[in-house]
């Protein structure tokens, strides 16, 4: 019988293998809901729903911060020196390398590039930057000290990434949907 | 002293009864009576007595507190509030816990310091430091959920700044802390789970620290000597009422500069701007944590990279468990080495520099010549933060190779008859 364990799997190893199985998926199976349970909730999904932003009121060289999905989002309406700036400056991006002309969108075939509209939160740790201030006129966090320029662009700091942009589009020259 | 055995002797009926049944009372006779400590501790071996009070301190006013404190994102701050002017002593059971997760702090780092300086972590303590390390980041971390309660401007700022710092992480660092938030921000879900876990972690807490005493004692307590206990007649006295009298000294004293700091400055170690509520879209001009965790902050800030800020200041903590290998001294005792003691207080005061750089804002001129900046804070802290590693990395490995230690008393009794000579 011993010879018989050791050469070939008997119906021990079988029961002993098979419970093995069914009780690490029985684990995983009540591991999972005590994990999921701490992601985002349908309720905060739900509200973290689309929204649209009218345009209209904000004037050229102005800023608004509006809230959604708890975080600040800039929506920022450059002047054309502002824009004209940024461009001149596409070469000198070094930490995260991005042309002006990737951080707009177009409506209607024209490109909107006097409208940034980027997540509020430095990349760095999450404060919410300064706007119009730092060495590049555009956003500065007073936590760790990173420059944007007024594309959102990381230009000097702690920050590995430029301002996030969020998912939006234009619905018409004058509104977006954020979302 | 695992070779020291039970001297309880069960003198009544009932004692005897549960002696055979639960010899709980046999088990604190022999780690609190007869227990014997090393002849010649100083008051720097009360700060475990001392920690032990914090942490049933901080349980006490913890409980007392839920009682009447609402975890929701709408009233948490006014709870705190209701607290402090609503409930009859609330204002005390929140400023004692405020204050007391500070004092906390205090006698945790002079216990840290106190192991460092006496080579406590050296064998065969090396699990007993190593659980120590486990118990000052869970204090770490009920330190930091502790503070998010409030729901103040620097609650809500800290809770953002730090759980980003997981995002630092390549390809899972989001997901992970979506998970973390339960939500896209910092919001009701997170508060709700720190309010659930720092309520936990105190008792986890106090398991570890049944851990560090149990291997405490089975290994016996270091001493100001470093040599360890050879004779028990000439090296030990018992700790009741030797150690018993001189912790519950030392504790009355480190009280007086509680009870000081909780009736008289309640909110000097606090900010401000914690006293104005939460707001996602408006972050204070400079935030800073609470001081405990200034030199860490420093360092963080030290490196200009995201990752690197993130992995250095885990580091800086982390290096602690590998200190039992890193020292390659046969001395124990920083006493016989001078030039330890010398990368010893180095360390302590950049530390407390590194804490200063922390409290400042990152471009403030530390140097600057003929008005030209030198050094900003940031660079400073780079210059502190390769000292801090140095120490450990470099200095301690290496001083044991190379440094001439002094005589070493053959006995913890010889150091104390030579210390007795020498003034007499």
């Amino acid at each position: 019988m011993a010879d018989q364990s050791m050469s070939e799997p008997n119906r021990r190893d079988f029961l002993l293998l098979a419970t093995g199985a069914a009780g690490a998926v029985a684990g995983a199976s009540v591991v999972w809901p005590l994990i999921s349970q701490m992601l985002p909730d349908a309720s905060t999904i739900a509200a973290g729903a689309p929204v649209e932003v009218d345009l209209g009121p904000i004037g050229e060289g102005k800023a608004i911060t509006l809230k959604w999905r708890g975080k600040p989002i800039f929506v920022r309406h450059r002047t054309k020196a502002e824009i004209e700036a940024s461009r001149a400056d596409d070469a000198k991006i070094t930490i995260d390398p991005e042309a002006d002309a990737h951080r707009v969108k177009a409506f209607g075939g024209k490109s909107q590039d006097q409208w940034i509209v980027v997540y509020g939160n430095c990349t760095h740790l999450g404060c919410v930057p300064t706007g119009f201030a730092g060495d590049f006129g555009g956003w500065y966090c007073p936590c760790h000290g990173s420059h944007y320029d007024n594309a959102g662009r990381i230009r000097k700091g702690p920050a590995p990434k430029n301002l996030f942009v969020p998912e939006y589009a234009f619905l018409s020259a004058t509104k977006i949907k954020i979302g | 002293m695992a070779e020291h055995h039970s001297s309880y002797v069960p003198n009544t009926g009932i004692e005897r009864w549960l002696d055979a049944r639960l010899p709980i009372v046999r088990l604190m006779h022999d780690s609190a009576v007869s227990y014997p400590v090393p002849r010649n501790l100083n008051y720097w071996w009360t700060f475990g007595g001392i920690l032990m009070f914090m942490l049933v301190a901080q349980i006490v006013t913890g409980i007392v507190l839920v009682m009447h404190y609402t975890p929701h994102v709408d009233f948490a701050f006014s709870s705190v509030e209701h607290i402090m002017r609503d409930v009859n002593y609330g204002w005390l059971m929140r400023y004692a816990h405020a204050n007391g997760a500070s004092m906390f702090f205090v006698a945790v780092y002079i216990h840290i310091a106190r192991g460092l300086y006496y080579g406590s972590y050296k064998a065969p303590r090396e699990v007993l430091w190593i659980l120590g390390v486990v118990i000052f980041l869970l204090m770490m971390a009920t330190a930091f959920m502790g503070y998010v309660l409030p729901w103040g401007q620097m609650s809500f700022w800290g809770a953002t700044v730090i759980t980003n710092l997981f995002s630092a992480i390549p390809v899972v660092g989001d997901p992970i802390v979506t998970w973390l938030w339960g939500g896209y921000s910092v919001d009701n879900p997170t508060l709700n789970r720190f309010f659930s876990l720092h309520y936990l972690l105190p008792f986890m807490i106090f398991g570890v620290v049944i851990l560090h005493v149990w291997a405490l004692h089975h290994v016996g307590q270091n001493n100001p000597s470093g040599v360890e206990v050879k004779d028990y007649a000439k090296d030990t006295v018992p700790f009741t009422p030797f150690a018993t009298v001189k912790d519950i000294f030392a504790m009355v004293c480190f009280m007086i500069l509680f009870a000081w700091f909780v009736f008289y400055q309640p909110n000097f170690l606090g900010h401000a701007d914690n006293y104005i509520p939460a707001d996602p879209l408006k972050t204070p001009a400079h935030i800073v944590p609470e001081w405990y965790f200034l030199p860490f902050y420093g360092i963080l800030r030290a490196i200009p990279d995201k990752l690197g800020g993130v992995l250095a200041m885990f580091a800086s903590i982390a290096v602690l468990a590998f200190l039992p290998w890193l020292d390659t001294s046969r001395v124990k005792s920083g006493r016989y080495r001078p030039i330890f003691r010398l990368a010893f207080w180095t360390l302590v005061i950049v530390t407390i520099l590194l804490g200063y750089t922390g409290s400042q804002p990152t471009d403030k001129v530390v140097l600057s010549l003929g008005g030209v900046t030198k050094l900003d804070m940031v660079g400073f802290a780079q210059i502190l933060t390769v000292i801090y590693f140095a120490y450990f990395l470099i200095a301690l490995p290496l001083l044991g190779l190379f440094e001439k230690p002094q005589a070493v008393p053959a006995s913890i009794a010889d150091s104390v008859l030579g210390e007795a000579k020498a003034h007499g």
